[in-house]
């Protein structure tokens, strides 16, 4: 917090500002052909400042903390600032804190983890496939954040992060597991291993199917994808503000089924409770019960959408609007293997890959399965399929009438976008439009 | 800034590894981005540091820290290598670097105008200009633009006596505008998307004609959203440069990483469908598909001196006359493969680890022009600007999508068609290429968010690409 001060100080009356300071430390141990072949770590501080002169808007990011560089930093960003047209949209600093939850997802333990400790997990990863090539890896991290701007708000916010993820590969199939929390000891290396094995033995042999739709059972990852971009595309004030989204709040968009909120306060959550502007993260209902509840909003968006901010702003969300922080779906009360024994032809997928929108308002999406494709008849899986394509609206996905079921087996799933955003369960669809096979 | 990585590397070799390298780095990023007249952003982001690099037996430690100061870059140097000894738990095979010159050198990207010299006002007032253009084109709802700029200073040193200071300048950016319609939205960018990039001062801006080409890509963003969709079928397909230089990149430039074929990146951004016995022998398309990775092109975006291991950069051909005969490589993964080190290892800034990256990986131009192409096709579609990408782990199965397309009809472009997609196979796909313009429209087209690697790292590449043909593929994949 001193830094941030400091900072302040020397900006004076002149601008309005907000600073922010991270630092700490983060480390990912990583593997493949079942050994260690890049494994680092990085420590440090990073000081990002925004300053608005008379309206004029600049912003500015160093990781050089000597004082005398950060008066330099200080006085360059000003000038930045004063040559800029008038921002008729600034929507000033955050100007008061109402107060809310402690939010402290912290673990001192998994921010001193050693070397040691990742390999350990890599190793018994590993051990959980002998006969199998592993790849993946292991990280953690712990991270400090102090916020202060010159309209007297200040915070300061802490958060640890863990991750394992991985595939086993046999000469001709590969299958994944993957397991994410704030605190390392959660992580169970050879439960995920064991899943990433499975997966991988049960993938020989595997088939070309026709492509069609299908009914398909969606593992954790997969409605992960899905949640990450309906939040970035679609529940984005932003897109929202400028008719991109295919959001109406208010109307029955989903199935009866979907319940999605976001909520930074959970204390399964990863990061901290206040955004890059000082605003407390508020918990957001995005759908209730198949309707479209809420919407993100930083100060820009919520200013021009007549609202108030719900602490979603992050670095570059000037450009790419407010970003989701922790987002929940609500888990059903069947297991994946229940929704699986219902199926009486349809697909079971793991992972999906390399996902890109078509078309944002559509919610149109490509992408492709991998590392887990399994055919499902008369309830149960008789085989693999070989990877495919498919071209899919994944609000459809979602839509009243084709969520026929979802698990009880809600955690952080790995996603498009990383881990650690999204905890999700699988999920039992009517309906998924595959458009081809991977090699033919 | 020497003495800095000098201490990084005696701190490794003092922890006791067998060699270590290590960069400072000094970045500075300048990043404009202005919509509909509004500036909505104005960054300059500067990262400082060092990164060390520590192999004990074969087993690999990286450590990077902000802290410029000779104990903090010494402790980085015995950190990086303690990471090794942990490394050297779950080891993998016994490898020797494969050897490389031992250089002192300095390099500086030729450019004219240095993009952090350039007046902020003069590039907002650019910016401001062309948005304002799109946006008073009737039916368009929202016009992006952006210039972004890098000055990168490095200063690399080895355990075997490197000593390789360069300064990298990278400039360029674009603008894009947006008709939103009832039910979907349609897009057109200039010069392509996400811009175009390339080694250079601001020179490189103002070669595009940013104003004169406004108004042009906002029509046509607010006549696609009436344009009928293109329809499913096969048919010749006629690529634009810059969308070609994204075909090569994903399906080329990615299948050729070293580190791909090793199985190195099997977890993450894949594998590939290479197999490294079949360098030489494998048919990756038709006799006038050339593909060169070049990082001495001038004004290419993956243009340097030396890449992040100290070796030289070069030109190796990659695809000759259809056949597959060359790999993106660094020291530890051709002495693996028992190749030569290709010098393609680079790293994101000060605190990744340097890895395969893509250089210029670029078609060699064949003759003639888009026109003439155009004249010599029956029934085809032309398309452009690329929209959306995926293709899977093995970089096989792909699916692009453009901003806009045009029929052709016996030797004539037709009318214009929205929601473009094509989708292929690989080989199969570049064994079609049936015609290849020369270089009058050659184009080094940059693509600065190559991502990859855990923790991710974000590369700027290069890829040298004229408009070509190809003779039977599936076009209009719908949702």
């Amino acid at each position: 917090m001193r830094l941030a001060e400091t900072v302040l100080e020397r900006i004076g009356a002149r601008a309005e500002a907000e600073v922010r300071v991270a630092g700490g430390s983060s480390a990912l141990t990583r593997f493949a052909n079942s050994f260690i072949h890049q494994n680092v770590g990085e420590e440090g501080d990073v000081v990002s400042l925004r300053m608005a002169a008379d309206g004029r808007v600049a912003s500015g990011t160093t990781s050089n903390v000597d004082p005398d560089r950060l008066g330099v930093f200080v006085e360059e960003t000003l000038e930045r600032c004063r040559v800029q047209p008038v921002d008729p949209h600034w929507p000033g600093l955050t100007g008061e804190d109402p107060g809310g939850p402690a939010v402290d997802h912290y673990d001192p333990a998994t921010a001193a983890a050693e070397p040691a400790d990742r390999a350990g997990r890599v190793a018994a990863f590993g051990a959980a496939g002998p006969d199998m090539e592993a790849a993946g890896y292991c990280s953690t991290s712990g991270v400090e954040i102090a916020f202060a701007n010159s309209a007297g708000v200040s915070h300061e916010g802490r958060y640890t992060a863990a991750t394992l993820d991985g595939i086993h590969r046999t000469g001709t199939s590969a299958g994944s597991g993957h397991a994410a929390s704030n605190r390392l000891d959660d992580i169970d290396a050879a439960a995920v291993g064991a899943l990433a094995a499975e997966r991988a033995t049960g993938s020989v042999g595997a088939y070309d199917v026709k492509p069609g739709d299908y009914q398909v059972v969606l593992s954790p990852e997969c409605v992960a994808t899905i949640g990450i971009f309906l939040a970035y595309y679609g529940f984005n004030g932003k897109f929202h503000n400028e008719g991109m989204s295919f959001a109406e709040v208010g109307a029955d968009q989903f199935d009866p089924a979907i319940n999605l909120v976001d909520d930074a306060t959970d204390a399964r959550a990863v990061g901290i409770g206040f955004d890059t502007e000082g605003t407390r993260r508020s918990p957001v209902t995005l759908v209730e019960t198949g309707a479209t509840k809420g919407l993100f909003h930083d100060r820009r968006t919520a200013a021009q959408a007549g609202a108030a901010s719900t602490g979603h702003a992050a670095p570059g969300s000037e450009v790419y609007g407010p970003v989701p922080s922790a987002l929940f779906f609500a888990p059903g009360d069947r297991s994946a293997e229940d929704l699986i024994e219902e199926v009486d032809r349809g697909i079971y997928v793991a992972t999906f890959n390399y996902c890109r929108v078509l078309d944002p308002k559509t919610m149109a999406v490509t992408g492709l399965t991998r590392n887990g494709t399994f055919m499902i008849e008369n309830g149960r899986i008789t085989g693999a399929v070989t990877g495919m394509r498919f071209t899919q609206s994944f609000l459809a996905a979602l839509g009243p009438g084709n969520v026929l079921g979802i698990g009880n087996d809600a955690r952080w799933a790995d996603s498009e976008f990383g881990p650690l955003i999204v905890n999700a369960p699988s999920m039992w669809l009517g309906s998924w439009h595959f458009t081809g096979g991977t090699e033919a | 800034m020497f003495d800095y990585a000098q201490a990084a590397v005696e701190g490794a070799l003092a922890a006791g590894a067998a060699y270590a390298d290590a960069r400072v780095v000094i970045a500075t990023t300048e990043s404009i981005d202005v919509q509909n007249r509004v500036v909505e952003s104005v960054d300059r982001t500067e990262t400082a540091g060092v990164g060390v690099r520590a192999l004990i037996g074969s087993s690999w430690g990286f450590y990077a820290t902000a802290d410029l100061t000779d104990t903090a870059a010494r402790g980085a140097g015995a950190m990086a290598a303690r990471i090794a000894d942990a490394s050297a738990t779950v080891p993998g095979p016994k490898m020797v670097l494969a050897d490389v010159p031992v250089v002192t050198d300095e390099y500086v990207t030729p450019h004219e105008e240095d993009p952090l010299a350039v007046p902020l006002a003069e590039k907002v007032d650019l910016l401001v200009e062309v948005t304002g253009t799109m946006e008073a084109v009737e039916g368009i709802a929202i016009a992006r633009g952006n210039l972004t700029c890098w000055v990168t200073d490095k200063w690399f040193v080895s355990s075997q006596g490197h000593r390789i200071k360069q300064r990298l300048v990278e400039s360029g950016g674009g603008y894009d505008a947006t008709a939103v319609g009832e039910s979907e939205t349609q897009r057109r960018s200039y010069p392509q998307s996400f811009g175009q990039f390339e080694t250079g001062g601001y020179e490189t801006v103002r070669r595009w004609d940013y104003a004169g080409n406004a108004a042009r890509i906002a029509e046509e963003a607010a006549a696609l959203l009436g344009a009928p969709a293109v329809e499913e079928g096969e048919k010749q397909l006629i690529l634009e440069g810059s969308q070609l230089g994204l075909q090569i990149h994903e399906s080329v430039g990615h299948a050729i990483e070293l580190d791909r074929i090793l199985g190195w990146e099997a977890a993450f951004a894949g594998t590939s469908h290479l197999e490294l016995e079949r360098l030489h022998h494998h048919r990756y398309g038709s006799e006038v598909m050339n593909i060169t990775a070049d990082a001495t092109l001038p004004g290419a975006l993956g243009t340097f001196g030396y890449d992040d291991e100290g070796t030289p950069a070069q030109r190796i051909d990659i695809v000759t006359e259809g056949r597959w005969v060359g790999v993106l490589s660094g020291r530890d993964s051709a002495s693996i493969a028992e190749l030569t080190p290709g010098g393609m290892v680079r790293g994101d800034g000060h605190n990744r680890l340097p890895m395969v990256r893509m250089t210029n990986v670029g078609l060699l131009p064949g003759a003639g022009t888009l026109e003439e192409i155009i004249a010599d096709t029956a029934d085809g579609i032309l398309m452009s600007t690329n929209r959306s990408w995926s293709i899977d782990d093995r970089r096989l199965n792909f699916q692009f999508g453009c901003e806009i397309a045009w029929e052709v009809k016996n030797g004539r472009k037709g009318k214009m068609v929205r929601n473009p997609t094509y989708t292929g196979i690989t080989p199969q796909f570049w064994a079609t290429m049936d015609r290849l313009a020369g270089d009058t429209e050659l184009v080094h087209w940059g693509t600065p968010n190559c991502g990859k690697g855990q923790p991710m790292q974000v590369a700027h590449t290069g890829h040298s690409a004229a408009p070509a043909r190809f003779a039977k593929v599936r076009v209009g994949v719908k949702a």
